[in-house]
């Protein structure tokens, strides 16, 4: 059964490149951010299953560092999400 | 014998934690999932505590919560986001133990008692699958920890929400005893007020009462009441993908308008008919014998069920059976409101059948065919794509899709076989 899917603006969808094994699995190398800006991922730290209650969802997130700074990037189903800072 | 360690989790407010944790501006608001009123399902299925706290219940009108709480939020039921969060609470409880009993979408029954020695006890394991649930998923979890099933789930009611609470032997007297008779699994409204007549009000009342006085109120479940009162309980928390039997193939509908005429019923009928068929073909069964359900537009319902001549599997035999069951039962004081089919007494399909002398098997045999032909057109091109006349009659009785509108069934503690 489908699902209907929600609208909220501290949840954004992006673009992520990622490689795949050869043995199975794949890692994330770099996401696009709304702008069209790509940030390459220069290390995932963590990986588990975890709810966003900022962006309201939950997937297998991600724990990146992008130029120094950490952040969660979601796999949620088929859709990559990351939650909106600041706002 | 060692005592059992069986958890019961809950998942609070299920349908509507969902939605407030994809909606965070709706989190702090009282909020209602409710079915879509234009298809009569208008009621609440499921409420915040926000909203609990205006005094809304489960299973009222929307108008009548709206009354309650003006500013109410009021959601249509998204099944399909459920279902997901179900599984992955399941997939959680898969890993302490593979004796995971669902009750419903939002609980489940676990026995833990083969994985304490590497979890930890009762409380231990409870603890960290609530904390896994409110961390992996963003919703919260209630468990009852006891020595048997029916402890366990009045321990996971009674700390809301996101609490463990641990009913043993020692401790069911002062803990479960006080509570109301009403609480405990099968006692109904019918139940409780008969229990009420004798003065029994409390589940140490039930537990007290004599099992044989009980039993003559109440035939055989007096005594099962006794027992589940007196912890006795032994009832085994099935294995996955153990599922019980199946007893029967059945299928219900609160239909969108009321029905008035035998031809609106007969229309339904066939629509439900068509399901249940195409349900029993796909699990290789036939029946011979047809249930149907009615209930009136004032709540009142009857049953009433008929054989057949041999088991059969088409959807012309159970609509026709179904109709000749209802003009001899119903004598349409009140339209209709809800009406169901159900296929019982099942055997194999491929199992050998007593012919006709006066028959067409033939043209059994061709109806047959047709039949499962429309379930494959069905199934490559959607329910709509192939239809019988009789449900152009009407836009909105014929646009029912029973197969697909129907995903979430309920369930019961004593499981009749049941098809998904």
């Amino acid at each position: 059964m489908e699902e209907r899917r929600y609208c909220n603006p501290d949840k954004v969808y992006v673009s992520v490149k990622a490689v795949f094994y050869p043995d199975g699995g794949f890692k994330p190398t770099s996401l696009i951010w709304e702008d069209g800006c790509e940030y390459p991922i220069d290390k995932v730290t963590d990986i588990r299953r975890a709810a966003s209650l900022k962006a309201g969802g939950t997937g297998i997130r991600y724990t990146c560092r992008i130029s120094g700074q950490t952040i969660h990037l979601f796999l949620e189903e088929d859709r990559w999400f990351m939650e909106r800072r600041g706002s | 014998m060692k005592e059992r360690v069986i958890l019961h989790s809950d998942l609070n407010n299920f349908y509507a934690s969902v939605e407030c944790l994809h909606r965070p501006e709706i989190r702090d608001k009282p909020v209602a999932v409710c079915g879509d009123p234009l298809l009569r399902h208008g009621i609440v299925l499921a409420k915040n505590y926000p909203a609990k706290a205006t005094g809304i219940q489960t299973g009222e009108a929307i108008w009548q919560a709206q009354q309650k709480c003006p500013g109410l939020v009021v959601l249509p039921p998204n099944f399909g986001l459920y279902l997901r969060f179900a599984r992955l609470a399941r997939e959680i409880y898969a890993s302490y133990t593979d004796q995971v009993e669902p009750f419903g979408l939002d609980e489940a029954w676990l026995d833990v008692g083969g994985s304490c020695q590497v979890f930890g006890d009762g409380r231990e394991i409870a603890d960290r699958i609530r904390t896994r649930i409110k961390e992996e998923l963003g919703v919260t979890a209630s468990v009852g920890v006891s020595y048997n099933k029916i402890f366990a789930k009045l321990g996971s009611d009674m700390k809301k929400p996101d609490a463990t609470t641990v009913i043993t032997s020692d401790n069911f007297r002062q803990t479960v005893w006080p509570l109301p008779a009403g609480d405990l699994l099968y006692v109904g409204r019918a139940t409780k007020r008969k229990l009420a007549s004798r003065g029994v009000t409390s589940i140490g009342d039930i537990a007290l009462a004599d099992p044989a006085g009980l039993r003559s109120l109440l035939g055989k479940w007096g005594e099962v009441l006794w027992a589940f009162a007196n912890g006795l309980d032994c009832s085994p928390v099935v294995r996955m993908g153990e599922e019980s039997q199946i007893k029967s193939v059945g299928n219900s509908i609160t239909t969108p308008r009321d029905l008035k005429t035998d031809a609106d019923v007969e229309m339904t009928f066939y629509v439900l008919s068509e399901s249940v068929a195409e349900r029993m073909r796909q699990h290789g069964f036939k029946c011979r014998t047809a249930q149907i359900y009615i209930r009136d537009n004032n709540l009142c319902s009857l049953g009433a069920q008929g054989k057949f001549p041999r088991p059969t599997q088409l959807a012309a035999d159970l609509a026709a059976k179904a109709m000749t069951l209802f003009r001899a039962h119903y004598a349409w004081e009140k339209p209709v409101r809800s009406l169901g089919v159900k296929g019982t007494d099942l055997v194999a399909a491929d199992c050998c059948e007593q012919l006709f002398l006066f028959e067409d098997e033939e043209r059994r045999r061709k109806q047959e065919k047709i039949e499962a032909t429309v379930d494959d057109l069905r199934h490559r091109f959607g329910h709509f794509s192939i239809q019988r006349a009789l449900l152009l009659q009407d836009e909105k009785l014929g646009a029912i899709n029973p197969k697909e509108d129907h995903v979430i069934h309920p369930v019961a503690f004593f499981k009749e076989g049941r098809l998904p």
